[in-house]
């Protein structure tokens, strides 16, 4: 007899766990989803980020199988879904409202699934405090589920799910219902679990942070369309359009005029930096008809103090508005040759002063940050 | 004072309420035939009376049958509607409420005499059978508003996190809706009940000879000296009607309880 080959890590996320192809969805005239085309790899963390309305929550539903789909196929390992109803799909869905079940006891809640496999009584309540005791919630057991707090339904919604061990778990808003400081926490016990069980975990959020702080890759949603998958890093350095830019975090955007493009690199003028040589992978972006642009982070510029040199490039700005966050300072300037304020975020260092409004300053920068939209 | 005439209106507002129907347990308890101050003295025979009486206790198991039997009808088909209608929408969903609601309004006396003609008229005895019949149609309405609160406050999404948790939609209802809505159930069926037991006009017109406890009330007071057990019957019903719409309330808000939702109102 010869023992079953362990998956290696790596040949796991290689897989494909769910594919999207051409998915469309029309509720009577609105057409809410737009020829989705995607892959989710097997163990990997996704997320569908965008505004309300967007789609991502329809997205997941029809992976959940509530929401049937128009035109197009759903596959879930490997499987068309098409003719799967949702009590039937190795699916589970953490809802946006949680679902407790108001008139069972925790336990019962968590077991729920389990009644079908027909264990015995010591068999599904052991499973049952094992689920509990993943979620951080040993003895609760015997509780009523209508007296728990947000934070403790979400993590018995989370053993309910998890308990059924589906190869993919759907999360439709988790964490918008909880405090800031809860939200933070939950974030990072959802990567660990995530790790520990190994399963497909999808996110549906509007909160771009954090999509970024959970997420393997994101989908970024906009009107019924996948805009950009990819990375959170290249999401944030290199979003494929102003609009993803725009969402993604905080980025400024300067008027670019392009003076020839050959053999990848791109030579461009932009107001407050001059002439910049950039390459071709810097120009992913999409200006949706507002002319060349280009962008950058406001923590790739820096304020040189006094003795400091740029690395790269340096230019002149007036500071013009100073906002103060403890760790960080954000700083509003006037690039000189520019019209509009950029917004540079600083980290405070101990000993050397926030500054005035009004202040010159040196400023550097490289032309490696920069992103150009055309 | 402003607040004083307030309390003024609000006393003699409730004397009017609820003096007439103290008179009940007064008479009911009085020694004599006839129904007028001065008190003569404590008796309990009334009681004894009313209960020797054969045509009342015929007339007493008529009206449970047809309460009952209303009742579980009505509650049945609020249960379909109110289901419907929170849950799904349709083609038609406003005015085919709206009809099915209609006899909440409509005068009694028009669907008594409406269901009178057809039913003459298409051949049906008249029966405690038709009784029912009419009973439903003015007892569905009230199910059906009384039960749409209970299916509209149940999140939409626990039904579909049982069927993602692998229940089939009929095990779903079993599992889930069913005992969430179950106070709403209880309130529709024991106010189903109470509608149909003093109703009047419907169980005149349809009982053809079988008489409810209402319609033989009526009946007796053309004799002066049934009146005092007639006060005794009455005092029972009034304990009862009490003690239904308190169970009701018990249900309702143990309901409430369990699932720990907020009070919105009831009945008391």
């Amino acid at each position: 007899m010869t023992a079953k080959p362990l998956l290696a890590p790596g040949a796991a996320r290689a897989s494909t766990m769910i594919e999207f192809r051409d998915v469309h969805k029309y509720y009577g005239d609105y057409h809410a989803l737009r020829g989705i085309t995607a892959t989710i790899r097997a163990g990997e963390f996704f997320s569908l980020l965008g505004p309300s309305g967007c789609g991502k929550t329809t997205l997941l539903r029809t992976i959940a199988g509530f929401e049937g789909i128009s035109s197009g196929v759903v596959l879930i390992d490997g499987k068309d879904v098409a003719a799967v109803p949702a009590n039937k799909r190795p699916t589970n869905m953490v809802f946006q409202s949680y679902a407790i079940f108001p008139h069972l006891t925790v336990a019962e809640n968590v077991g729920f699934g389990m009644r079908r496999e027909g264990l015995a009584k010591e068999a599904l309540a052991s499973r049952v405090g094992e689920a509990l005791e993943m979620v951080g919630l040993k003895g609760f057991g015997a509780r009523a589920a209508h007296a728990l707090s947000g934070g403790q339904r979400q993590r018995v919604a989370l053993a309910r799910a998890l308990i059924l061990k589906p190869k993919v778990l759907l999360l439709d808003e988790p964490l918008s219902a909880l405090d800031k400081k809860m939200r933070e926490q939950m974030q990072v016990e959802l990567i660990r679990l995530q790790r520990q069980v190994g399963i497909t975990f999808i996110l549906v959020t509007h909160d771009q942070e954090e999509a970024l702080v959970m997420s393997d890759r994101i989908a970024v949603m906009f009107e019924g369309e996948i805009a950009q998958l990819a990375d959170p890093e290249t999401l944030y350095r290199r979003p494929n359009s102003k609009k993803v830019a725009d969402f993604i975090g905080t980025m400024n955007f300067l008027p670019a005029t392009i003076l020839s493009e050959a053999g990848g690199k791109i030579e461009v003028t932009a107001k407050g930096f001059g002439a910049v040589t950039l390459t071709a992978d810097q120009a992913p972006g999409d200006a949706a008809g507002t002319g060349a642009m280009v962008g950058f982070r406001p923590e790739t510029l820096t304020i040189l103090f006094d003795g400091q040199t740029a690395v790269d490039r340096e230019s002149m700005a007036t500071i013009e508005e100073v906002v103060y966050y403890g760790d960080m300072t954000y700083y509003d300037v006037k690039l000189d040759g520019t019209e509009t304020a950029t917004r540079i975020s600083m980290r405070n260092v101990f000993g050397r002063p926030v500054l005035d409004i009004g202040t010159r300053t040196r400023i550097a920068w490289s032309p490696g940050a920069l992103v150009l939209f055309r | 004072m402003k607040s004083s005439g307030l309390r003024i209106y609000t006393i003699a507002y409730l004397i009017f309420l609820y003096a007439p129907i103290l008179l009940l347990p007064l008479f009911a308890f009085n020694d004599s035939k006839v129904i007028a101050f001065p008190l003569s003295g404590f008796t309990t025979n009334w009681f004894v009376e009313m209960w020797a009486d054969a045509q009342l206790r015929n007339a007493l198991k008529n009206s449970l049958i047809v309460a009952s039997s209303a009742a579980i009808l009505a509650t049945g088909l609020g249960i379909f509607a109110a289901r419907a209608t929170t849950r799904f929408s349709f083609p038609g969903k406003g005015p085919i409420l709206g009809l099915v609601m209609l006899p909440l309004v409509l005068p009694e006396m028009i669907v008594a005499m409406a269901l009178l003609i057809v039913l003459l008229a298409i051949g049906i005895p008249l029966s405690i059978f038709t009784i029912i019949l009419g009973h439903v149609l003015i007892c569905t309405p009230f199910a059906i508003a009384i039960l749409s609160s209970a299916f509209q406050s149940l999140d939409q999404s626990l039904e579909e996190a049982a069927y993602d948790l692998g229940e089939s939609p009929l095990s779903t209802f079993r599992l889930i809706i069913l005992p969430l809505v179950m106070p709403g159930i209880i309130s529709s069926l024991l106010i189903s009940f109470t509608i149909s037991l003093d109703e009047f006009i419907i169980a005149f017109f349809l009982g053809g000879s079988e008489t409810t406890l209402s319609v033989y009330i009526f009946g007796q007071f053309r004799f002066p000296a049934k009146v005092p057990a007639i006060m005794a019957l009455g005092t029972i019903l009034v304990l009862l009607s009490i003690s239904l719409l308190a169970s009701a309330e018990f249900f309702r808000r143990r309901g409430l309880a369990r699932s720990g939702t907020k009070n919105t109102g009831g009945f008391l």
